[in-house]
C-alpha cells in the first residue's frame, strides 16, 4: 500500500521537488498551495501524512496545525527555518510530529517521512526498541547494552521509555519533563541535561558524541534507532 | 580707512562710474529762491562750454525778459518750441523729439520740476530730461530747492507757500554734478526790490510773505546742507573708487571724548544735541590706558554708563585702547573722519606735570575742530541707576576715621615728646596720614593731613597751645610735614586703588578660571549647559538658562533653577537676541520689558543659542562690572557649546565613514560570495541538463555533489548574513536555557565533520565543566564557525583541538589549530566584520563575517573572546570566557536531591 502525502507549502519548486522525489519513493503526492486549500484537503482526502510549511501566504503555519488536530490525528511534518526554534517547539507542542529544517536534502526528507509513517503503522508502540547494541524492552522494564543490563535510576529509566516510546521522534524539552518529572516541572532543563548526559555515559558507546539520544539544539531530544 | 578691504577701489563704485559713461550727463544748478541766478549761471557755463567746442543748444530757457540773461543767450541756438493747445489755450514746451533729432551733445533745459501742459509725451520735464540723457545727450538745468519732493512740507511750513511742481529726490541725486548758485537774502531782497526778479502775475500777494529774510535764509540753509551731503556722498564714492585714505572734510561727524568723570554722560547728552542739530553722525570714544586699571569700579562704570547712554540715543560708542590718549583719539578722528571733537573741561591737574589731554588736543588736533564743552558742578552726581548696588563706604564715616587717627597721632605724640625732639613727632602724624590714605582713599587722607598739620602746629611747635610758628626750624618741619603728608596720601591713596583693583581683577579671573575648567570638564552638551547656568546663576546671584534652537525656533535647553515655559515677551526678546546676535531684553535698548536678559551665545564660526539672566527682585540690572563678566562668560560658554557640537560632528562623521565602510564591504562580500556558489551550482545544473548522456555515472555524481556542496555553502553565507544583521540590529537575543557545553561543541563538530573530513578534531571537555546557562543554537553556530575557520586555514591533516575546563569565575574554551596563526596587529580586527586576514594568492574563501557573528554572539552572552597564538607559538588559539552562573553549584545538588529520590523500581 502506498501511503498519501499531502504537501502544503505555496512555493511551486519546494512542491514540484518534493512532488518527484516522493513519488520516486513510491508514496502517493497531493499539493495544496495555501493554508484554506491545505486544511480542505487534509479533510476531505484523507492523507496519511501531512508536509507543512509554517510560512504561508494566508494563514500562519501554527493555525494549520491547530485546525488539522481538532478532527484528526494525521502525522504532521513541520517545515522551518534554522532560527526558529521558538516556532518549532510551538508547532510541536500543537502537535505536529516531527520538523525538517531548511533548506534540506532529500535524503534528511525521506527519513523524517518513513520515522513518522512508521510510528502511525506500529500505533500500539513497541514492546522492544532496538538501537544499534542497545535493546529496551518497555514491558519488562530492562535495559541491556551488548546483551548485559543496564542499571537505571527510576528518573532515567522514566526518561529513556519515554524517549523510546516514540523512537526517531523529536520530544519538545516540556514534553519530557512534564511527562517525566510532573507538570510543575515544565521549565527545569537542567534536571534534563542532567540525566540525559547520564543515560548517554550509561548507553552510548562515545558520550561525547552522541548517537543513540540525540539532541536537537533549542527544542528537545530524540531516540535514535538508526535506519 | 586702516582696513584692507575699504583701501581696494569698490568694484560697485566703478561699475556705477562705469554705467555713468554712456549716460548723458545731468549738471543742475541749484538755488534756494527764483532770483537767484541759475538761469544765468546756466548760460554763462554753457558759453564756456561753448567756447571749448562743444555743440550745444538751448531746448528751453525762461530768461523773463531779464536783460542779462538775455544778453547770455544771444549765440547760442535756441530750439524753437512746440505749440500745444490745450483747454482753448496755447502753451509753449519743450520740443523733446527735436531735441532727440538734432543729437547736439549738449542741451540747455531750464526749470526742471516744470509740469508739462497735458498732451505732452511725459508728465513732468525731468522726464523729458531722462530721455534726453538716456540718448547720450549731456543736459544743464535749473533747480529750486523748494521744488524737492522730500522738503515740500518743510517748505510749506517755512513759507507757508504750498509747492505743487516737485521733483522726485532721486533726480537730484542722479545728477552728475550739482552747482549750487548762492546768495544772500539781503542781496536777493534787494534783487527783488529792483524787480530783477520774476514774479509771476498770479503769486504776487504771496511774495512778500515768501521773500521774508527768514525765510530765505531757512531755503539757503537747505540747499546749502543738500548740496553738502551730496558732495560729502560723492567724496566717499570718489575715495572708494580711488582708495584714498586720508582726513577729509566729509559729512560732519561728531568724536565725543568721554572718560571717567562724573559729567561724562553729560558730555553725551551734549554732543547728541549739537550732531542733531548739525545732522550729523557721532561717535563717543572712551581711552583705557595702561593706568585704566586703577579706576575705581564706580568710575569704570560711569564710562560704561555714558557709552551705554550712547547706544541708546542712536550713537556710535568705541573703546579705544592707547597709552597715549591723544594721540590715540587723533588716530580714530581721522580714520573716522570725524570733523569735531568734543571734550569735556579739563580738569585740574594733581601732581603729574605736563599739559592737560584737553590742552594737548587742542595743540595737536590740526584738521579737527575741538569743542570743549563746560562742566557742571562736580558734586551733582551723574545718574547711576545701574551700579547703585556697589558698596562704597560713607564718605562721613571715613572723615570720622580720618579726624579719629588724627587725634591717635596727636596722643601718640604727647608719648613721642617726652623723649625725642618736635620733628620725630611727625612720623606718628605721617604714619596717620598713611592708615587714613589706605584705609579710605584721598580725600580722608587730606583731610587728617591738615587736621595733622593743625594738631602738630597747636600742640607741638613752640610757642606751644597756638597756632602761631615762631622758630624757623619749625615752621621748615611743619612745612615738609605737609608737604611729605599730601603727597604720602596720594600715593597710599592710589596704591590703595590698585590694591582694589587688582583684587577685583583676581576674583573675576579665579571666577572665569572656575567656570573654564568647568566647562572643560564637561563632555556632553549636557553637561556644558548645566555647568553654564549653575556658574552664572551663582556668579550674579541670578536666575539663568539657555535656549538653543530647535525644530520650533528657540527652546530652552538647561536652566537654574530649571525652567520650561518663557512669558511672551521675554521669549521675544529671546528670539531677538537669537536673530540679531545682540543683546536684548530687561536693560539692555531693546525689548527692555522682558523679565530676562539675553545675551548671544556665539563664537566666530556660528551662533549657538541665549543665555538668559534674570537679576533676584531688588535689583533688577546687571552692573556694568557685571555686565562684563557676563559678556565673557557667554564668549567662553559659547566656545564650549560649539566644543561639544564639533565633537558631536566629528563622532557623527566616524560614524558615517564606518558605515560607508561597512557597506562597500558587505556589497563586495556579496558580490563575491554569493556569486561564486551560484556560478558553481548554475554551471553544474546547465552540464547536467545538456550533457547528460554523454557523461560516465561518476561525473554526473560530481557534478551533483558540486550543486549540493554549493548550495550548502550558500546557505552557511546566507545564515550568517542573517545572524549578523541580526547582530547589528540588536535582535539577536540568546534565549538562555541550560545547556551541556558536550552537547553543543558535538554537534558543531558533527556539522563541521560533514563539511571537512581532512582534519581531525579532539574534543576534550573537563569533567568539571559545568552546565552552561547559553542560547544552544546561537553556541552552537560560535563552535561551528570557529571549528570551520580553523579547517579552512589550518593545512589538511592537521589537527583541531576543541578543550574546554572551568575556572572560578569561568567556563573556558579554547580552540586551536595548527594554521598560519594570525598576525599580532590583527589579533582584534579579526572580530571586525568583514575583516579578513590577508592570505596573498592562497585566498581561502571566507566571508569575513564569522568571527564577528562569534564575538556578537559570545558578548551577548556576557562572554569574551580573544585570538592568541596557539600552543608553542603555533598557529591560533580563540579563547572564549563564558560566565558560569553563581547558582550552578546548588542546582547540583538539587539534581543530586532529586537522584537519591529515584532510585532503582
Amino acid at each position: 500500500m502506498s501511503a498519501r502525502i499531502l504537501v502544503i507549502d505555496d512555493e511551486p519548486q519546494i512542491r514540484k521537488f518534493m512532488r518527484i522525489s516522493l513519488t520516486a519513493n513510491g508514496y502517493e503526492v497531493l499539493e495544496a498551495e495555501n493554508a484554506a486549500k491545505g486544511i480542505e484537503a487534509a479533510r476531505s482526502q484523507q492523507p496519511d501524512l501531512l508536509i507543512l510549511d509554517l510560512g504561508l501566504p494566508d494563514l500562519d503555519g501554527q493555525e494549520v496545525i491547530s485546525a488539522v488536530r481538532e478532527r484528526s490525528d494525521v502525522p504532521i511534518l513541520v517545515l522551518s527555518v534554522r532560527a526558529g526554534e521558538l516556532d518549532k517547539v510551538e508547532a510541536l507542542d500543537r502537535g505536529a510530529n516531527d520538523y525538517i529544517v531548511k533548506p534540506f536534502g532529500v535524503a534528511e526528507l525521506m527519513a523524517r517521512v518513513r520515522a513518522v509513517l512508521r510510528q502511525r503503522a506500529a500505533k500500539g508502540a513497541d514492546e522492544v526498541v532496538e538501537a544499534g547494541s542497545v535493546r529496551i524492552d518497555l514491558t519488562r522494564r530492562i535495559v541491556t547494552r551488548d546483551g548485559e543490563d543496564v542499571h537505571l535510576s527510576k528518573r532515567e529509566w522514566g526518561l529513556l521509555a519515554f524517549l523510546a516510546g516514540q523512537p526517531d521522534h523529536v520530544l519538545t524539552h516540556k514534553q519530557i519533563l512534564k511527562e517525566v518529572w510532573g507538570p510543575a516541572h515544565g521549565e527545569d532543563t537542567a534536571y534534563l541535561r542532567v540525566y540525559v548526559n547520564q543515560l548517554r555515559q550509561k548507553l552510548e558507546v562515545d558520550p561525547a558524541a552522541p548517537t543513540l539520544i540525540v539532541t536537537d539544539a533549542g527544542v528537545g531530544y530524540r531516540l535514535k534507532r538508526g535506519e | 580707512m586702516t582696513d584692507d578691504r575699504e583701501e581696494r577701489p569698490s568694484p560697485d563704485a566703478l561699475l556705477a562710474a562705469a554705467q555713468r559713461e554712456t549716460r548723458g550727463r545731468l549738471k543742475i544748478f541749484l538755488g534756494a529762491a527764483p532770483g537767484v541766478g541759475k538761469t544765468y549761471a546756466m548760460l554763462q557755463a554753457a558759453r564756456e562750454r561753448r567756447r571749448e567746442g562743444v555743440d550745444l543748444v538751448a531746448g528751453v530757457v525762461e530768461t523773463h525778459g531779464r536783460r542779462e540773461t538775455e544778453a547770455q543767450l544771444s549765440g547760442i541756438d535756441v530750439l524753437p518750441p512746440r505749440q500745444l493747445e490745450y483747454r482753448g489755450k496755447d502753451f509753449r514746451e519743450m520740443d523733446l523729439d527735436a531735441i532727440l533729432a538734432r543729437r547736439p551733445q549738449l542741451v540747455l533745459v531750464d526749470e526742471l520740476a516744470h509740469t508739462n501742459v497735458p498732451g505732452s509725451r511725459h508728465l513732468k520735464r525731468w522726464q523729458d530730461v531722462e530721455e534726453i540723457l538716456a540718448a547720450g545727450i549731456d543736459v544743464y538745468s535749473t533747480l529750486n530747492i523748494q521744488h524737492l519732493e522730500s522738503l515740500n512740507d518743510i517748505v510749506e511750513q517755512i513759507s507757508g507757500v504750498k509747492v505743487r511742481e516737485t521733483l522726485p529726490d532721486s533726480v537730484l541725486s542722479s545728477a552728475d554734478e550739482i552747482s549750487l548758485i548762492d546768495l544772500p537774502p539781503q542781496e536777493l531782497i534787494k534783487r527783488l526790490h529792483e524787480g530783477k526778479v520774476y514774479v509771476p502775475e498770479q503769486a504776487k500777494r504771496a511774495v512778500g510773505n515768501f521773500f521774508s529774510p527768514g525765510n530765505l535764509t531757512a531755503l539757503r540753509e537747505m540747499a546749502l546742507r543738500h548740496t553738502a551731503e551730496r558732495v560729502d556722498a560723492q567724496m566717499v564714492d570718489y575715495m572708494r573708487a580711488h582708495a584714498i585714505a586720508g582726513p577729509w572734510p566729509a559729512r560732519e561727524r561728531i568724536l565725543v571724548c568721554i572718560d571717567e568723570r562724573v559729567d561724562a554722560a553729560r558730555l553725551v547728552r551734549v554732543a547728541k544735541r549739537a550732531a542733531e542739530r548739525r545732522g550729523a553722525a557721532w561717535v563717543v570714544v572712551s581711552v583705557e590706558t595702561s593706568g585704566s586699571y586703577a579706576l575705581t569700579e564706580a568710575d569704570k562704570d560711569r564710562i560704561s554708563e555714558a557709552l551705554r547712554l550712547a547706544q541708546q540715543m542712536g550713537g556710535e560708542t568705541a573703546l579705544l585702547q592707547g597709552d597715549d590718549v591723544v594721540a590715540t583719539v587723533l588716530d580714530y578722528a581721522r580714520e573716522r573722519n570725524a570733523t569735531q571733537i568734543v571734550v569735556g573741561r579739563a580738569r585740574p591737574r594733581r601732581w603729574r606735570l605736563g599739559k592737560s589731554v584737553t590742552d594737548r588736543l587742542f595743540a595737536e588736533s590740526g584738521d579737527f575742530n575741538v569743542f570743549v564743552v563746560g562742566g557742571e558742578d562736580d558734586d551733582k552726581p551723574a545718574p547711576r541707576v545701574a551700579s547703585r548696588k556697589v558698596a562704597v563706604p560713607s564718605d562721613w564715616l571715613n572723615l570720622a576715621f580720618a579726624l579719629l587717627c588724627s587725634g591717635i597721632a596727636t596722643g601718640l605724640g604727647f608719648v613721642i615728646d617726652m623723649w625725642l625732639p618736635v620733628a620725630s613727632i611727625s612720623v606718628a602724624f605721617l604714619l596717620a596720614v598713611m592708615v587714613v590714605a589706605m584705609r579710605s582713599g584721598l580725600r580722608p587722607a587730606i583731610l587728617a593731613s591738615v587736621t595733622s598739620f593743625f594738631a602738630f602746629n597747636f600742640f607741638f611747635t613752640e610757642p606751644r597751645w597756638t597756632f602761631a610758628v615762631t622758630d624757623t626750624q619749625n615752621v621748615l618741619t611743619l612745612v615738609f610735614f605737609l608737604i611729605a603728608a599730601v603727597i604720602v596720601s596720594n600715593m597710599a591713596s592710589r596704591l590703595r586703588a590698585q590694591i582694589l583693583a587688582t583684587k577685583e581683577s583676581a576674583r573675576r579671573t579665579t571666577n572665569l578660571y572656575d567656570f573654564g575648567r568647568k566647562i572643560t570638564a564637561a563632555v556632553t552638551l549636557d553637561d556644558v549647559l548645566w555647568a553654564v547656568v549653575h556658574h552664572v546663576a551663582a556668579t550674579m546671584t541670578a536666575k539663568s538658562l539657555v535656549l538653543l534652537p530647535g525644530e520650533s525656533g528657540l527652546a530652552i535647553a538647561a536652566g537654574y533653577p530649571p525652567e520650561d515655559q518663557l512669558d511672551d515677551r521675554s521669549a521675544a526678546a529671546a528670539d531677538w537676541a537669537w536673530s540679531h546676535g545682540k543683546l536684548a531684553g530687561r536693560g539692555s535698548a531693546t525689548l527692555p520689558a522682558s523679565l530676562w536678559l539675553f545675551l548671544p551665545l556665539k563664537t566666530a564660526r556660528a551662533p549657538f543659542g541665549v543665555l538668559g539672566v534674570q537679576m533676584s527682585e531688588d535689583a533688577d540690572l546687571p552692573s556694568p562690572a557685571q555686565m562684563r563678566l557676563l559678556e565673557t562668560l557667554a564668549d567662553q560658554a559659547a566656545v564650549a557649546i560649539e566644543r561639544t557640537t564639533l565633537v558631536a560632528d566629528i563622532e557623527t562623521a566616524r560614524v558615517a565613514t564606518e558605515r560607508e565602510r561597512l557597506r562597500s564591504a558587505l556589497l563586495s562580500s556579496l558580490s563575491h560570495d554569493l556569486r561564486t556558489p551560484l556560478v558553481s551550482i548554475m554551471g553544474a545544473a546547465s552540464s547536467l541538463q545538456n550533457y547528460d548522456e554523454m557523461m560516465d555515472h561518476a561525473s554526473r555524481h560530481d557534478l551533483t555533489q558540486t550543486i549540493q556542496d554549493e548550495a550548502e555553502r550558500l546557505n552557511r553565507f546566507v545564515q550568517n548574513l542573517l545572524d549578523m544583521t541580526k547582530l547589528g540590529a540588536g535582535a539577536l537575543k540568546p534565549r538562555a536555557d541550560w545547556a551541556d557545553l558536550n552537547d553543543i561543541v558535538g554537534a558543531a563538530v558533527a556539522r563541521t565533520q560533514r563539511l571537512a573530513r581532512a582534519h581531525t578534531i579532539k574534543v576534550e571537555i573537563d569533567s568539571g565543566v559545568p552546565l552552561l546557562c547559553v542560547d544552544p543554537v546561537l553556541m552552537e553556530q560560535v563552535f561551528f564557525n570557529l571549528l570551520d575557520n580553523a579547517c579552512k586555514y589550518a593545512p589538511p591533516g592537521t589537527a583541531v583541538k576543541v578543550w574546554a575546563r572551568r575556572t572560578p569565575d569561568y567556563v573556558t574554551i579554547e580552540v586551536v589549530d595548527q594554521g598560519p596563526g594570525i598576525p599580532p596587529d590583527a589579533s582584534e580586527k579579526v572580530f571586525d566584520m568583514f575583516y579578513r586576514v590577508d592570505q596573498g594568492d592562497s585566498k581561502t574563501a571566507g566571508t569575513g563575517l564569522g568571527l564577528a557573528i562569534c564575538r556578537g554572539i559570545v558578548e551577548a552572552h556576557g562572554g569574551t573572546i580573544k585570538a592568541e597564538p596557539g600552543l608553542h607559538g603555533a598557529g591560533t588559539a580563540i579563547i572564549i570566557h563564558l560566565p558560569q552562573r553563581s547558582d550552578i553549584d546548588g542546582l547540583a545538588a538539587r539534581i543530586s536531591a532529586d537522584a537519591e529520590q529515584g532510585g532503582r523500581p
